[in-house]
């Protein structure tokens, strides 16, 4: 760990100050503290946004506004989530262990950054870390890698579960910045690499993430699946949000978003349009997969993940259209 | 009666003394004494010392696999804040110590033989300095021209038999396959494995004049010292290690490793006190590592599904010229009958970590490949699984002809499927459905050999009644305080509060050490003689023979009369160090700890996701010590099969060698949540030829075999035969069935 300074922000406008002056915000330091022991992250100056308030969960008729400071623990634990937002909750806590969801925040869960082994280990190449360098996933131990939206520059995958659920529920980032105030839907927050991986998310310098609004509840039923290794505190290998509404034995209306299959969280519009309309089957499940997965490039370790997500996808309709 | 100067265990005990001792407080299940401290934080590790203005030490790892440092820039780093030195001292280890060494490991730190290997230490007034400073140290390598393999498999990788190995063979295996009713040939892989103990490496290094003192965190003291004093061509007699508490070993602290020696000579040069902490990363990429395995069984059965011939034959990796080699085929040897047999490890020379003891080398890979292979047999006979391991119990060591000590095998089998409701198994997979889970039961025996070894312990019966247990046995959270206290205790009639016991500094007499399950045998032996000799002088102080004497509550009682310890002993303590030497039991029997496990276990019908639901082990390993902690460590070792079955693997990049998951994160150990209820059947044994306790090791007992009774029950839910450990979802997916189909 490189020597740094850290200032404490107590208002979102101090952050900015600070962030605009070169301070890297830290909020829970879950995942930043631990790229910077590494050397991965090297920041000098750093602002704790802990103090700023931001820590509220407000409900309106436009849907529920979640502070970008609010615990992980607090979200999963709000009434209000659990009751009509019940996927944002199941996703959080299949994440990460008790612990790190008392100290984890909104805004610091949207910006962790992937798990890739390369990634952590500074003896190795990396796009993300060091633009240039090359990719040493691309031909290595790439089991948790990602099969969509990859690059020739970068395969790792956004590994989060809490903003698939978001993802699923039309989440939208509420950022304020240098440049003022604006909101992202969250289908835009995260960049996929491009030929430039070291930028995660569309996330200016010096803008600070004030909070998550999740539109008002469909009335659908919510399922996350996550699909891990072991039954707890493992990243997913790929995981799935849904949230169906049945009408007459038909899926009138459904959002389904991937983690882990993707170099972001993934949703992909022409799935839910074939899904619409239709009866649930084990055929039609399959067909939705082949939609999802046409594009899907394996790169050996994960190549499994391709037939894993078309049964995770299946397993999750089913039990999300059996009613 | 035996004499004091006859420590070698030639014959079975049949004193048993243990059984005769009126206190009562032997066997018991009771806690650990230093279970309070442990729980509330204040027991003090290794690096937990506090030491006057102690310089801190970070290891500096090599971004190479294989070749020579040519220049290190340390002027750049001697100008960070606060960094002391940078050493890179040709005393320093480059590899691991291999248990029971007694003496140095290869050192010389200048060439580089496997990925992260240390190559140097940076010294700094603080951790953070330091860990700065190594990581940005600059490092020149020449690569070497010569270079090792990284893949055990590949053509390029040497292969030889086992160093002092040589293969097991009776009669002729070919033929036998041929006759075979029923053949089984196939071929199974296990992939490295960490221990990863809570506790990382860590040692505080601090020179008295001539004399170094370490708090260190190994498993093996006595031999430790000779280690140290080999590396740093001193005498042993002016190195003291210090390690009350040892945050979990499983083989990675048998001998000394990288931090210690780097941290004595780092003391050395800067005349104060220096600690070395190695980070998890550096745990996992430079000390002990269980070497992958491939091994290739042949069963051949006749009709009755007797085997007549049984092959075992193994690969096994490690440096070059490193002694080891995983001994995959040990507990085939004796388990079951077959007398035409081979069996056989080699080893490939590669460049990886160390490859050394991690808990129950040998039996815990080969075991688990071994049971699986006979559930094949199982399903090709037809035959039930218990019972075709139980017609396979051979009535002498096939080929060699020795016979067995006490065994509980069948008993293991016979109680442990009643217990866990084997009958009602369903013989055929597929037919139990659970919503999206396919249920299936497995089965798996357990072996591991147990082993006496040399030891020395001091008993003293103090003027006041109380008695002091001393010794350098290591406890590694296995309960060693405990059980030592209740044999002192059962022996000299005392409540266990009245028996204080001091372990882990090498000022004390030699134990044996944590490992190979031999710590408590052992070194409980050498306490067994201690209080031997110390009721031979009550007897006389009283004026009765020995065998009449009865000793409880501290009351001596015999031949008619009755004396409490103090009056007894009229103000003078009574010290007597007794010890153990292994002999000819050692030989005349084929000595081992047996038992059986049992799973449940539920596999996702459609993403292959597998969790053990409960799991029913039977152990039989002599006389239990301890209920509780013998309970524990059976438990620790079937949870360690969880992990051995589902998740566990190094995983090494084959492009430059580096170890991929190098952190608990990524190399997977099972959590709360993988862990089921598990029921734990301790079975009454004794055993006369295992040791005067007639007690056998049970330290690693719980893992060998368990992982193969996970995967025969992940077959029966779900028919899927992985041969390929650990059975990540990925290598179960593709045998699923629909997961749309019904179940039978
Ligand atoms: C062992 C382990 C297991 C885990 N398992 C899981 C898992 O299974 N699933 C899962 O989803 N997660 C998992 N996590 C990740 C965990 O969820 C994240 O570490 C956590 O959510 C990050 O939140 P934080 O507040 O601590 O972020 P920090 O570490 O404080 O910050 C992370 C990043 O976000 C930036 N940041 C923080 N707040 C803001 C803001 N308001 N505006 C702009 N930028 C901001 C920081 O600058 C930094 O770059 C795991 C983590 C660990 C260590
Ligand atoms: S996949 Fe991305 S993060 Fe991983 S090594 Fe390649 S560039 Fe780096």
């Amino acid at each position: 760990m490189k020597a740094f300074t850290l200032d404490h922000a107590d208002s979102s406008a101090s952050a900015i100050t600070a962030m605009a002056a070169g301070a890297r915000t830290i909020a829970g330091g879950t995942n930043l503290v631990d790229l910077m022991k590494l050397q991965v992250e090297v920041p000098d100056k750093l602002v704790s946004i802990r103090s700023i308030g931001l820590n509220d969960i407000t409900q309106d008729d436009d849907g529920l506004l979640i502070g970008a400071l609010v615990s992980n623990a607090d979200c999963a634990a709000d009434t209000r989530v659990r009751q009509s937002w019940p996927l944002l909750a199941k996703a959080i806590l299949a994440g990460a262990s008790p612990q790190l969801r008392n100290r984890a925040t909104t805004g610091g869960n949207l910006c962790q950054r992937t798990r890739c082994g390369y990634f952590y280990d500074t003896t190795q190449a990396c796009n993300k870390r060091e633009p240039g360098r090359g990719c040493a996933a691309r031909e290595g131990f790439n089991r948790i890698h990602a099969v969509l939206g990859t690059s020739e520059a970068c395969i790792a995958t956004y590994p989060g579960d809490m903003a698939v659920a978001m993802l699923a529920l039309d989440a939208v980032v509420l950022v304020d910045g240098p440049g003022g105030a604006r909101e992202i839907p969250i289908a835009r927050f995260h960049r996929q690499p491009g030929d430039d991986p070291s930028r995660d998310n569309v996330l200016e310098d010096g803008e600070l993430i004030t909070a998550v609004r999740l539109p008002a509840p469909t009335g659908g039923v919510q399922v996350y699946r996550k699909v891990r290794d072991r039954a707890s505190y493992a990243f997913a290998l790929v995981s799935v949000a849904a949230d169906v509404t049945m009408v007459q034995g038909r899926i009138a209306r459904c959002a389904l978003a991937f983690g882990s299959l993707g170099t972001v969280p993934w949703r992909d519009a022409a799935v839910e349009d074939l899904l619409v309309g239709e009866t649930p089957s084990p055929a039609l499940y399959t067909r939705a997969a082949e939609v999802l997965l046409k594009d899907a490039r394996g790169f050996g370790a994960n190549d499994f993940k391709i037939p894993l997500t078309a049964r995770a996808l299946a397993a999750t309709l089913h039990e999300a259209t059996k009613g | 009666m035996r004499l004091p100067q006859d420590d070698t265990f030639n014959s079975p005990d049949t004193t048993n003394l243990l059984d005769r001792g009126s206190q009562g407080v032997i066997a018991k299940p009771l806690d650990r004494p230093e279970g309070p401290l442990k729980v509330s934080g204040s027991a003090t590790y290794s690096a937990e010392w506090k030491s006057d203005h102690c310089a801190e030490g970070v290891l500096v790892l090599a971004s190479i696999a294989q070749g020579t440092v040519k220049t290190i820039h340390k002027d750049a780093v001697l100008s960070m804040p606060g960094v002391l030195a940078v050493l890179a001292d040709e005393a320093m280890t480059r590899r691991s110590t291999q248990g029971t060494a007694g003496e140095a490991p290869v050192q010389g730190v200048q060439t580089v033989e496997y990925f992260a290997q240390p190559i140097a230490l940076v010294v700094a007034e603080n951790f953070e300095q330091a860990r700065d400073a190594a990581l940005t140290l600059e490092v020149e390598y020449a690569p070497s021209d010569t270079p090792v393999a990284f893949d055990p498999e590949s053509a390029d990788a040497e292969v030889e038999l086992a160093p002092d190995t040589e293969p097991v063979e009776g009669g002729d295996l070919d033929q036998a396959m041929r006759d075979a009713a029923f053949a089984i040939d196939v071929e199974y892989e296990t992939p490295g494995h960490a221990s990863a103990a809570m506790e990382p490496h860590a040692t505080i290094a601090q020179w008295k004049g001539d004399d170094l003192v370490l708090h260190g965190s190994y498993q093996m003291l006595s031999y430790n010292v000779k280690e140290i004093a080999d590396c740093l061509s001193m005498a042993p007699e002016n190195v003291r290690i210090i390690a009350p508490y040892v945050g979990g070993g499983f083989g990675s602290k048998l001998g000394i490793t990288h931090e210690a020696v780097a941290a004595a000579i780092a003391s050395k040069q800067l005349a104060r006190p220096v600690r070395v902490v190695m980070t998890r990363q550096q745990v996992f990429e430079t000390v002990m590592r269980r070497s992958e395995t491939r091994q290739r069984i042949r069963l051949a059965a006749d009709e009755t599904g007797k085997l007549i011939g049984l092959g075992h034959e193994a690969l096994v990796s490690n440096l070059p010229d490193e002694e080891f080699a995983e001994p995959v085929t040990q507990a085939t040897e004796f388990l079951y009958s077959g007398e035409n047999r081979l069996l056989k490890v080699d080893v490939a020379r590669i460049s990886r970590m160390t490859a050394g003891s991690v808990r129950a080398p040998g039996e815990a890979v080969g075991m688990q490949v071994l049971e699986a292979a006979m559930d094949e047999l199982a399903q090709a006979t037809g035959i039930d699984p218990v019972e075709l391991r139980k017609h396979n119990i051979a009535d002498k060591v096939p080929v060699e002809g020795t016979p067995y000590s006490s065994r509980m095998l069948a008993e293991a089998l016979d109680q442990g499927a009643k217990a866990f409701g084997w009958d009602q198994r369903r013989p055929k997979p597929c037919q139990t459905r659970e919503g999206d889970w396919w249920i299936g039961m497995g089965m798996a025996s357990a072996a591991r050999v147990n082993m006496l070894v040399e030891a020395e312990a001091r008993v003293t019966l103090k003027a006041d009644g109380t008695a002091l247990v001393e010794t350098d046995q290591t406890d590694i959270g296995t309960g060693s305080y405990a059980i030592l206290g209740q044999i002192a205790g059962e022996m000299l009639g005392l409540p266990i509060d009245r028996v204080k016991v001091l372990l882990g500094d090498t000022s004390l007499p030699a134990g044996a050490g944590s490992g190979g399950s031999f710590g408590a045998i052992s070194t409980g032996s050498a306490v067994l003689r201690a209080c031997e000799m110390i009721r031979e002088k009550l007897a006389k102080a009283l004026g009765c023979t020995e065998d009449a004497l009865e000793l409880k509550d501290g009351l001596a009682s015999g031949g008619g009369k009755s004396r409490a310890y103090p009056d007894l002993l009229a103000g003078k303590d009574l010290a007597e160090t007794g010890s153990i030497k292994p002999g000819d039991t050692a030989d005349d029997f084929s000595q081992a700890s047996y038992g059986a496990f049992f799973a449940e276990v539920a596999v996702n019908a459609f993403t292959g996701e597998t969790r053990v639901r409960r799991m029913t082990g039977a152990f039989g390993f002599g006389r239990v010590l301890n209920a509780k902690t013998a309970r524990s460590q059976c438990l620790g070792g079937m949870v360690w099969g969880i992990g051995s079955a589902l998740t566990e693997e190094l995983a090494f990049d084959l492009r430059d060698g580096h170890l991929v998951n190098h952190d608990l994160a990524e190399y997977h150990v099972p959590v709360h949540a993988d862990v089921p209820a598990i029921e734990v059947i301790l079975l009454e044994e004794r055993d006369a030829a295992a040791s005067p306790l007639q007690a056998k090791g049970v330290g690693e007992l719980g893992i060998c075999g368990a992982a193969g009774s996970i995967a025969n029950a992940v077959y029966n839910a779900c028919g899927a035969r992985v041969r390929s450990f650990p059975l990540t979802l990925d290598k179960i997916i593709p045998h699923l069935p629909d997961p749309f189909t019904e179940a039978g």
